[in-house]
Order: C-alpha cells, then structure tokens, then sequence
C-alpha cells in the first residue's frame, strides 16, 4: 500500500532503543468471579504489526485485550488462567509482577481519560514520572514534543501545554491518551475501541497514526468497526460468544484474507452482516 | 498530516536506571500503605467487638426473669428490677410514635409527590436541620415548651421530645423510599381516572409498606436508646408509671443514674440494661432485614 | 421525578378538590417541621436573653462560670474549649481510622470481606450514647488511666512543646478531656466512614484504570487519582463527624470528669463540654440567670450544630446522588 511506501523512508531512532516484542497467549481463559467469560484463547501477536479482534459485542475481545496487561484483575473477582507470553516471558507467572507488566504495556481506552487536574504536559508526561520520577537534566520538553508529535497533535497543542487536558476535543484527548500511554516507550500498545467515541474525521486520523505508531510498537486494536480493522490491521482475529455466552477465539488470519476468503461459515456470516 | 519526526532522546538511559531504583522503593512504600489501611482497619473493627463484647458478658449473668418484672429497690439493697422502665420506655416510644409517624409520613409524602419547588428544597432543608440538633437541645426545647407550662415532668414530655427526635429520621427515609417508586406506577393510577390523593394512598404507599415500616423502626431503635432529651423531660421515676402526666422511667436514664451511682450493685445493673437495650435495637435491626433484607443505621 | 402536572388531570370539580385537601393536608404536615426548627431557635433565643444582656460577648469568651447567686459569672468559654479539643481529638483520631477502613472496603479487599467488614464497622452506629459511656466509665477511663496515659506521659511528654499536652507532674485520673476525645473517635467514626465510603467509589473507573495501565502501584492509584478527586467529599464527611461530637452528651458527659476547668493544655484535665454542662447543671438552675446561662449554652450548641451541618450537607450533595434512585 501507498502508505506503507512513504513511511518506510522515515527512520526512528527511538525504535532502535527500545525493540517491540512479539506477544502471544496460550489457552487463556478469564473469569468474573464464577463466571466463565473466555475461553481457550490461543493467538499470536506478531511484532511490528497490527493485530484487530472483532466481533459482536459480548464476545469477549475487550476482556481477552485486558488479560493481555493483567487490567483484567483488577476488577473484583476477576481472573484469569492460562499463559500469556511476552517473549516467552510468562506474565502470569508467580514470579512477575503486574505493575512492571503494565509499564512495559501501554494502554488507550473505550473513552478518553485524560487526568483532569493536570496540564496537558504533564498528562504526557504522567507515566514517565510515575515510573521515573523527576531527575534532574532530563529534557522532559523533548520527550513531551516527541510523544505529540508522534499523535501529530504537537501543532494543535504547543502553545497551550500547560492548559488542563480536558479543555481539548474528544479526538485531541484521545490522540493525547496515546501520547501519554507512548511517552514511556512500552513494548506492546493495546487499544480497547478507541475511537468508539469519536467522530469519523477523528477516527481517521487515530487510524493513521496507528500505521506510524506500528513501526515502533506492536499493537493490538479491540474494534467493533470491521471496516476499520480492514483499513489498520495486518491480522485480523474474529471472537463469537457460544451459547452459553462464552467467548471464543473462531478464526484468526491475515486481514486480506479474512475479508474476502473467512475459513469460518460464523466469520462469514458476521462479516457479511447476517448478525452482529 | 505531520511526518511522525523521529526525537532522539539519549536520556532515555538515566530514565530506565532511575526506574530500576525507584521500584523498589515504590514496592516498599505500596506494601506499606497496604498494611497501614489493613491496621486501620481492623482497629476499627475491633472497636465493635470490644465495646460489645463487654456489654454482654457483664450484662448478662444480670438477666434474669426478676430484672424484667420487678421495681428497682432502694439504693444499696441488692437485686430489683427495671419493670418500670421497660414499661416507660415501651409507653413513650408508642406515643412518641403515634405523633412522629403521621407528620412525618406527610412529610415525605409531600416532598415526594409535590415537591419541586423551592418550599420543598426549603423543608428538605429543614429537616436536615433537625436532625442534627442535639439532643440536649431538643430537652430544653421540649422543657420549655411542655414541662414548664404543666408545671411537672412527664411521660407525655419525654414521649413528645422522642418525637422530635423520630420525625425527621422517618420523614428522611420515607421520602428516600417514594422517589423509588418509578412514576409510570402513578401514571397508570391517573390515567384511569383516579384523583391524586387516591392514587398516592392506594397505590403508591402500599407499595413501599414495607420500606415505611423500615423507617418506622429504625426511627425507634434509635430513640429507644435516647437518653439525654429524657433527663430534661420525662426524669424518671422509682416504681411503675403508666401516666403520661408523670414522671417516667426509660432504660437508657436509669442505666445512666445506676452508673453514676456510688453502689456497686446499681453497677451491675446498669450493664444489664445496657444489654437489654442493645437487644431491643438489635431486634428491631433483625425486623428490618426481614423487611428489605438490608441493614441500614441512622446516624 | 416531577410533580405531575395539573393539567393532566381530569377537571371533575369534586376529585380536583379532594386534591386540594390532600395537597394542603401535607403542606401543614411539612410545616411543622418548619415550625419546629423556627420555634426552637426562638425560644432558646428568648431564654437566654437574660444572660446575653447581662454579659454580652463576655458570655462567649469570659473564663469564669460561677452560679452562686449575687457573685454571678457566667463566661463559657472552658466549656466551649472543652467541647473544641474532644471535638478536635475526635476528629484527628477518627478520620484517619475511617479514610482507611473506607479504602480498605472499597480498594483493597475482595467482596467477600468488604461487606461484613463495612456493615460490622457501620454498626458502631447503633450503639446508643449511654452504652457507650457506661463501657467508657467501667472499661476506657481505667485503661487510660493506668496504661495509656503513662505511656503518654513518659513518651510524647517528655518533648519540648507537645509534651504539654501530655505533662508530667501532675495527677493522671482518666477522666479528662483525652477520654472524651477517644469515645467520641469511635462514635463518629462510623458517620466519617460511611460518606466517604460512598465518595470513594464514585471516582470513575476511567481514571483509576488509567492510572494503573501506566504501571502505578495501587497506592499511587490511590493517592493520585482517588484522593484528590474525594478530597471535597471527605472534608464534609469530617464536618457531619464533626457535628455529632459536638452534639454528644451522654457519652462524654460520663468520661470526662465534669469539674470546672481551668484552660490549660494539659489533655489530662478533667472538664466539661457545653453539652455535658448543660446535661449537669441543668436540674440545678435554680435562678433565672442561672437558667438563662444555660439556656444560652444550649444556644451555642444549637448555632455551632447547625452551621456546621449545613456547610457539611453542601459539601457532601455536591459529590454524592442524591438519596433514592428516582425514574423507573
């Protein structure tokens, strides 16, 4: 594709330092309490590249996207089994540490969340200093200007930096969630319908800047939009809850080919529109 | 849109070394804080069982069939009872009742169906207020107005100080209770044709019958215990009293003056009516978990 | 909900004015509360008359309370600075207790044990005043007394400044203005803990999880993005926490040894609050200026009780639902 074409001249250096690694779960399987929300997961979420999960609402992907940075916990009663491997790295070993998991995995959410009491600067620069805190003779300015750049918002917001974040628009906070969730170079980017909030001109840019983002980190986008996981995604995994509402993993392929030639009758079905 | 421009940003290094040591300490800290709440927490607890841990067991060995049935005997003699101030306390909370209950329920009714306006902001105000006043306020209140123009302490005094005291709690509750009943319950009732007085009688108060009777007693149990309004309204007595014109007993006074008392034997019993006491609120609680299946305490 | 609108209604002259019995039945119902609060103000306001004329401001700041007749003084400020440390006691003891059994519920623990816990604590509640100072009189005042007290002394009161609080020499009888403030730490712990349990969790799950996908340990979560967003909400809950120490009688009244106080910064003194010397001295004012003196006490307490509720209601229903859910 054109854009493919065009980006390959611009070098990073940022990625250099930082490589993004492959993520893959094995038989992941989460509760809510006593309740047995998905099932049997096993997918492979290749570096560099853009990973979708679709499929109707219920499915599973949302809780399947927070198993893969251990959010999914975080909600009482919540768990998960299974291995889910950064690596080869498991991070539901014993030994691993979910607050480290969760710094080397960034995350944007269904609706933006800025931090309303700060700046639009330090929003940015909220993970850096929670993880780093303020040293002295770092040039925070820097990272801040790269982080936005990279969201292309850094235009749009130079003059107003230390204005409170939530004075932007829907599309800008969401740009700056990403910003924020970059600024501390993970590894992996998981996005859980992030422009399910936003409006289409919004959502337009969030997808290209995904195509740039995909140089430096590997990305996994949760979308109810199939045509916007045609237009992103590399991979393309297709999710459908049986009927007793477990959800599942059915078909997971390359994008091209998941659209014109599904392996799956379900996947078929869902992408011609018979349900969903 | 702008070329994602590549940064280069050579303290990134620092920043991953400050992280490494700042881990540790941030584990530490969190670790911390979690057995700081933990310990708070359980102090807290521990709170409870203590204080009623005690009642119990020194008031227990004290109950006895003679402790409900008899008068109090002279100060120093062994034994005696607290008829008259079971009797007194049931007397006062009835009647204090049969005052609180309606006004209160009007109350509520009002705010719930007809109050929009800024008069019911003001009564929702109001009554706010009320509930906060003291209860050593109420008795003087209660002592103007009641003892000082009847020339004596009385039943009716103290009864009407605990309605005092009951009103706001029930007109709360209950106006809480009607805003729950969803509006399409009264429309039905109106677009039948029925007046708005029938519809809120009929339809809409059956409903939360048991919500009010909730408020009721939860109302009760808190009065129950009320001991400071009494002081300066119904002050107490030594034997069984059921005029309302008099004087009257009620648990919680007597147990206070046992306790200020200089014998030991007023002592025990002091604890033995604090249990009574504690029994009945938790009874009435029981009753109201069997109402709505949740407990809920007004404070 | 809404009132519904008269125009819906059918116009039948008969249903239409038993309507407006109804309607006018229960305005009167709602007034009387109107007519208590008013009629309560008033007549404290009039009794106390007397003393306010004869003391003026004195009454409030004047130190000295003797009712003997012809040598009459009545300043209540002991009682006033009784009723403010116990308070303030109170209140540094119970708020942290409170913020983290709150936290605890709502943050840490699992859902099995956030709810015995929360209710068992919340039942502190129901335990009347009385009961409360009988197991102070029988079971704290000993402790302090021969435990605590000591250890305070010996420890804190061996520093410079603070050790004031917590002197020395001097006699240590556990009834004093210390015991006050512990009871009242336990009965108002419930009210600060349930309102800012209910604080607490609405902050939006968005900024907690925010917070924690960017590697935040809970306590920092906790610190960052809860806190400072309850921070208004708990202040009102410590305001109604607040309100009911000052109101306490019964409580304190048996614990905190209601012997006229000099004001010294000793937490040891025994003294009273304004409530314990209405509920002592009450029965015994035989004058009319000694009565007024009283009355004007229970003046004060009705004042400062009900300022400090409607700031405390304020603060609090601007961050929380107001009660019932409403619409079906």
């Amino acid at each position: 594709m054109n854009r493919e074409m065009t980006m390959a001249g611009a070098t990073t250096t940022a990625a250099a330092d930082v490589k993004a690694r492959e993520l893959e779960t094995r038989n992941l399987t989460a509760y809510y309490g006593k309740t047995l929300a998905v099932e049997g997961v096993s997918i492979r979420y290749q570096a560099n590249q853009i990973t979708a999960m679709i499929g109707p609402s219920g499915c599973g992907k949302s809780t399947v996207l927070r198993c893969l940075n251990r959010m999914h916990e975080v909600i009482k009663g919540a768990y998960a089994t299974g291995e889910v491997l950064i690596d080869g790295d498991n991070i539901y070993s014993s030994s691993a540490d979910p607050v480290r998991i969760r710094r080397r995995i960034g995350m944007v959410f269904q609706k933006p969340n800025p931090f309303p009491t700060m700046s639009i600067y330090d929003n940015v620069l909220a993970g850096v200093h929670l993880n780093s805190g303020k040293q002295r003779g770092v040039d925070y300015d820097q990272i801040v200007e790269s982080a936005l750049h990279s969201v292309a918002l850094w235009d749009e917001v130079k003059d107003k930096l230390r204005q409170s974040g939530m004075a932007l628009s829907g599309g800008q906070q969401q740009r700056l969630c990403i910003a924020r969730a970059i600024a501390v170079e993970p590894e992996i980017l998981l996005l859980d319908e992030p422009c399910s909030a936003l409006d289409p001109i919004a959502t337009l840019k969030i997808e290209e800047l995904l195509q740039d983002l995909r140089k430096r980190f590997t990305i996994v986008l949760v979308t109810h939009n199939m045509q916007q996981a045609a237009r992103v995604s590399e991979m393309t995994a297709f999710f459908l809850a049986d009927e007793r509402r477990v959800g599942r993993l059915v078909e997971i392929s390359p994008t091209t080919q998941i659209f014109t030639r599904p392996q799956d009758k379900r996947t078929e079905d869902y992408i011609s529109g018979r349900f969903g | 849109m702008e070329q994602a421009i590549a940064v280069t940003v050579p303290d990134r290094s620092r920043l991953l070394d400050a992280e490494k040591l700042r881990f540790q300490r941030r584990k530490a800290t969190n670790a911390f804080m979690t057995f700081l709440v933990t310990a708070l927490t359980a102090i807290s607890v521990s709170a409870l069982f203590v204080i009623i841990g005690y009642i119990l067991i020194q008031g227990f060995s004290s109950i006895d069939l003679n402790f409900f049935t008899q008068e109090p005997k002279p100060s120093g003699e062994l034994g005696g009872g607290i008829v008259d101030a079971i009797l007194g306390t049931v007397e006062m909370l009835a009647v204090g009742s049969i005052v609180a209950v309606p006004l209160g329920l009007g109350t509520a009714i009002y705010l719930a169906e007809f109050g929009e306006g800024g008069l019911a902001e003001v009564i929702r105000l109001v009554l706010d207020m009320l509930a906060g006043v003291p209860s050593i306020v109420v008795g003087i209140f209660i002592w103007a107005t009641v003892v000082r123009t009847t020339g004596s302490f009385s039943g009716l005094a103290g009864a009407l100080g605990l309605a005092f005291i009951m009103m706001p709690i029930i007109a709360r509750s209950v106006e809480e209770i009607l805003r729950l009943v969803p509006d399409t319950l009264r429309e039905a009732g109106l677009a039948l044709g029925t007046p708005r007085w029938r519809v809120t009688l009929r339809v809409v108060i059956p409903t939360v019958m048991p919500g009010i009777a909730t408020g009721v007693i939860l109302a009760m149990a808190r009065a129950s215990g009320e001991t400071a309004v009494l002081l300066l309204t119904a002050l107490g007595n030594n034997f069984v009293n059921t005029d309302l014109s008099q004087p009257m007993s009620a648990i919680p006074v007597r147990a206070y003056n046992y306790a200020i008392s200089a014998f030991e034997d007023y002592h025990r019993q002091a604890f033995a009516s604090m249990l009574v006491l504690v029994i009945v609120i938790a009874v009435f609680s029981a009753a109201v978990r069997i109402f709505t299946g949740r407990v809920r305490y007004e404070s | 909900m809404a009132a519904i609108p008269q125009t819906s209604q059918p116009a039948i002259a008969g249903q239409q004015r038993g309507d407006q019995y109804f309607a006018l039945i229960l305005r009167i119902c709602s007034l009387v509360g109107v007519l208590l609060l008013v009629g309560l103000i008033l007549i404290l306001f009039v009794d106390s008359l007397e003393v306010i004329g004869k003391f003026g401001i004195k009454f409030l700041t004047g130190s000295d309370w003797n009712p003997v007749a012809g040598l009459e003084e009545f300043g209540a400020l002991p009682y006033i600075f009784g009723t403010v440390v116990t308070s303030i006691i109170a209140l540094l003891l119970a708020t942290p207790l409170a913020l983290g059994a709150a936290l605890f519920v709502s943050e840490y623990a699992p859902r099995w044990l956030a709810n015995p816990v929360a209710f068992l604590v919340e039942l502190l509640v129901a335990i009347p005043s009385v009961a409360y100072g009988i197991w102070g009189l029988f079971v704290l005042v000993p402790i302090m007394r021969d435990h605590v007290d000591p250890f305070l002394q010996n420890t804190i009161g061996r520093l410079p400044i603070v050790g004031a609080l917590f002197p020395r020499d001097g006699l240590v009888i556990g009834q004093d203005l210390l015991t006050a403030g512990v009871i009242l730490t336990i009965m108002i712990l419930p009210t600060i803990l349930s309102i800012s349990r209910e604080i607490i969790s609405q902050v939006p799950r968005l900024q907690k999880e925010g917070m924690l996908a960017l590697g935040a340990t809970k306590w920092e979560m906790l610190s960052t993005a809860i806190l400072p967003y309850a921070r208004g909400g708990i202040v009102g809950a410590m305001m109604l926490g607040l309100a009911r120490a000052f109101g306490e009688t019964m409580a304190v009244t048996l614990v905190i040894g209601n012997s006229s106080s000099a004001i010294t910064p000793s937490l040891f003194t025994p003294g009273y609050t304004i409530s314990s010397a209405i509920a002592n001295q009450f029965a015994e004012a035989d004058t009319s200026l000694y009565f007024s003196a009283v009355v004007g006490l229970g003046l004060i307490l009705l004042f400062v009780s009900l300022v400090f509720n409607f700031i405390a209601r304020l603060l609090v229903k601007r961050l929380t639902r107001m009660p019932g859910g409403g619409k079906a």
